[in-house]
């Protein structure tokens, strides 16, 4: 069954602070080990959520402490 | 239409032609010998619906004057010499933004606190930066009375026309005489050419920025060449300045403000005694009138620089002249002010090259 | 397979923000800031009748990001700029956005007094408790024992002098009327953020006076941390000094709970 929300990162934007990893609290998040062009590591959205998690509910926790605003957060109608 | 004729003081005189000239915003902090300026426009500015603030330094003057300048408005700041040291800043950044404005220095004895007599030392701080950079500061140097209004008026337009701080050099003696004034048409400030410029919010159009700081060293240049040739098209329509008496002149007297003043009374009583003496007097201090008083300098005559200070404006004269004449000079520091006859035992020193008052300069 | 869910759009880019990418570093407090103010501005609507004052500082490049019109200030000067703006344009939302040098070392005086005349300009106050743009000196919020390049040691009470409280100091004074501290380390703490900053502004264009949000804010280069431990180091060191809360609300506004 397809996550409440999701969320979409501007890799390019990211500036690999890893902050949206630390307040998610469904684990939807990870770190994208591909650099990006300025040599940050971004975050990377997880689009299959994590096994035993639900996956990602549009809580836009991530993107309110994204100091990048490159987090755009969605939720099922 | 002008005015009926008035007698006021000079520091009034600023004070009443700001606000006929469309200033509705003044800051300032009191310093003497100008606390009579904005003791006035504490006043007179609500009664146009205008802004008095007295501030609580004269850097938070000048830093209110930078706001309200960005935001369009015709603005004015004053002080008297070391307060106008601590506008510098200010001006400088106003310069390099490209914001107008006008600050009255109405000059005292320095340096540092020196004393509250009127001295004419500033004129370095005035024509010369003050503050960092390269940039330059239109500077009117009226004599008094009448002038002073006239020049008023002047000092916004060149600062509105031009885009730049622009400074009105007084002293406290100027500051305190009364004298009889016309002031000219008052000028509506709704009335002033709309600014393409300024911030009062971005509806229906891009966000402005206003800044000085340009990080590109190539571009920061470039901006100092705009500046630069402003400053040339400056140069070349606004120098102003005044002349008695110097057609047939065998010296000529170069004196501005006060000084200009005192000198004129010598140079009558030296042409009452058989001797042809003329003035030279800049009212523009930058741009300086340097064209005008070096076609004057030839056949034979001589030049006699007189400033109330150790000589700032002489190095003006010694660029403008060169060796094209003999330069004398004569000056008085510290705010003591000479009599004419001073002037007229200086102006006969000089005539007879004999050292007694003055010095001759030597290029 | 999972059907098609239509989802929609709830946390989007301000258009009090310009697109531009910032220059701040990773984990920086100023982008979380600039983006709270542009949020703000954007649900007042009020985006096009702000006028802004950046600081001397690392934000001095700020109206690259802020959509809104600006004016650069000589350090420390903001809210003199600011009294100057608003005086002609008191139907505009006039804010400074200053970091702790700006507000409380060389801007102390124009600070103090803007706030005491009760100039209605909102202050935002980045407290990062060091100078980052110059390289890590001392700040006058450089807490007790925090090194700095020049309190290499650590700052110590005899010899630099205990760190400042602006905020409480400006308190005092009848002309200002809502000040708050909060932080910018939790995403409560940025919600909480937000809501002081949308009662100061609403307080500026009610009339009532000045307003000004302090915002405790991470700075990891030049504190040396990640930013995971520099939001650390905030709400368990930074705090003792700076405690969070309202020091002062004369608006009268009933908060929602």
């Amino acid at each position: 069954m397809p996550a409440k929300g999701k969320i979409v990162i501007d890799r390019e934007r990211c500036k690999g602070c890893h902050l949206c990893l630390v307040v998610c609290p469904t684990n939807s998040i990870e770190v994208d080990s591909q650099l990006n062009k300025k040599g940050y590591s971004p975050a990377r959205f997880k689009e299959n959520p994590t096994e035993g998690e639900k996956g990602c509910t549009g809580c836009t926790s991530c993107a309110v402490v994204c100091p990048e605003v490159a987090i755009e957060v969605y939720r099922a109608k | 239409m002008p005015s009926e004729k008035m007698l006021m003081r000079g520091s009034n005189v600023v004070g009443e032609a700001a606000v006929r000239a469309g200033c509705r915003y003044y800051f300032g902090y009191p310093i003497t010998p100008q606390n009579e300026l904005p003791e006035y426009l504490s006043w007179r500015l609500p009664e146009v619906g205008g802004t008095f603030i007295q501030a609580e330094s004269e850097i938070a003057s000048i830093n209110m004057v930078m706001g309200a300048a960005a935001a369009g408005a015709r603005v004015m700041t004053s002080s008297s010499s070391p307060g106008i040291a601590l506008k510098q800043e200010g001006i400088s950044y106003m310069a390099g933004q490209e914001l107008p404005c006008v600050v009255a220095n109405m000059m005292r004895g320095g340096p540092g606190l020196g004393n509250i007599a009127p001295s004419a030392a500033d004129y370095f701080q005035a024509t010369r930066g003050g503050g960092n950079g390269d940039y330059r500061t239109p500077t009117l140097a009226p004599a008094g009375g009448q002038e002073l209004a006239e020049m008023v008026f002047v000092a916004f337009d060149l600062a509105d026309t031009y885009r730049t701080p622009v400074m009105l050099l007084g002293d406290g003696l100027m500051g305190q005489v009364m004298e009889p004034v016309v002031f000219p048409d008052p000028i509506d400030p709704a009335s002033l050419p709309q600014k393409d410029y300024i911030l009062d919010g971005c509806e229906g159009r891009d966000p402005r920025a206003i800044y000085s700081l340009i990080l590109d060293p190539p571009a920061l240049m470039e901006h100092n060449l705009k500046l630069q040739a402003k400053y040339d098209l400056i140069a070349e329509k606004e120098v102003r300045y005044d002349t008695v008496e110097l057609d047939d002149a065998e010296i000529i007297v170069v004196a501005y403000g006060t000084a200009a003043r005192i000198a004129e009374e010598a140079v009558h009583e030296l042409r009452a005694q058989g001797h042809a003496a003329g003035i030279f007097r800049p009212i523009t201090l930058w741009p300086y009138p340097k064209q005008q008083l070096r076609e004057l300098a030839r056949d034979g005559r001589k030049v006699a620089v007189f400033e109330l200070s150790l000589g700032q404006m002489v190095e003006d004269v010694i660029l403008s002249v060169g060796e094209r004449a003999p330069i004398y000079f004569y000056g008085v520091p510290g705010g003591v002010i000479p009599t004419p006859a001073d002037v007229t035992d200086f102006l006969h020193s000089a005539l007879a090259d004999d050292g007694k008052v003055g010095r001759r300069i030597e290029v | 397979m999972s059907a098609e869910v239509a989802y929609q759009k709830v946390f989007g880019y301000p258009e009090s923000l310009k697109p531009a990418q910032t220059h701040y570093c990773p984990g920086c407090g100023h982008s979380i800031a600039h983006r709270l103010v542009a949020e703000c501005l954007d649900e007042l609507g009020m985006r096009e009748k702000t006028i802004g004052v950046p600081p001397v500082g690392c934000a001095v490049l700020a109206y690259n990001y802020f959509n809104f019109d600006m004016v650069e200030a000589p350090h420390g000067r903001a809210l003199a700029v600011a009294t100057g703006i608003k005086r002609v344009h008191p139907d505009k939302l006039v804010l400074t956005y200053q970091g702790d040098g700006d507000l409380a070392a060389i801007g102390t005086a124009e600070t103090i007094h803007a706030a005491n005349r009760g100039e209605k300009i909102t202050t935002i106050f980045i407290n990062n408790a060091i100078y980052g743009m110059t390289g890590g000196q001392m700040a006058p919020t450089t807490t007790l024992g925090q090194v700095a390049t020049t309190a290499p040691g650590g700052r110590e009470p005899e010899r630099h002098g205990r760190p400042i409280d602006i905020s409480r100091m400006l308190a005092v004074s009848d002309g200002t009327v809502y000040i708050e501290r909060c932080s910018l380390t939790s995403v409560k703490n940025i919600r909480k953020a937000k809501k002081a900053i949308m009662k100061a502004f609403r307080a500026q264009l009610d009339g009532l006076g000045f307003t000004l949000v302090e915002l405790l804010s991470p700075c990891p280069t030049n504190w040396k941390m990640t930013p995971k431990a520099a939001w650390e180091w905030i709400d368990t060191e930074m705090v003792k000094t700076y405690p969070l809360g309202v020091i002062k609300d004369n608006t009268g506004y009933e908060d929602k709970k």
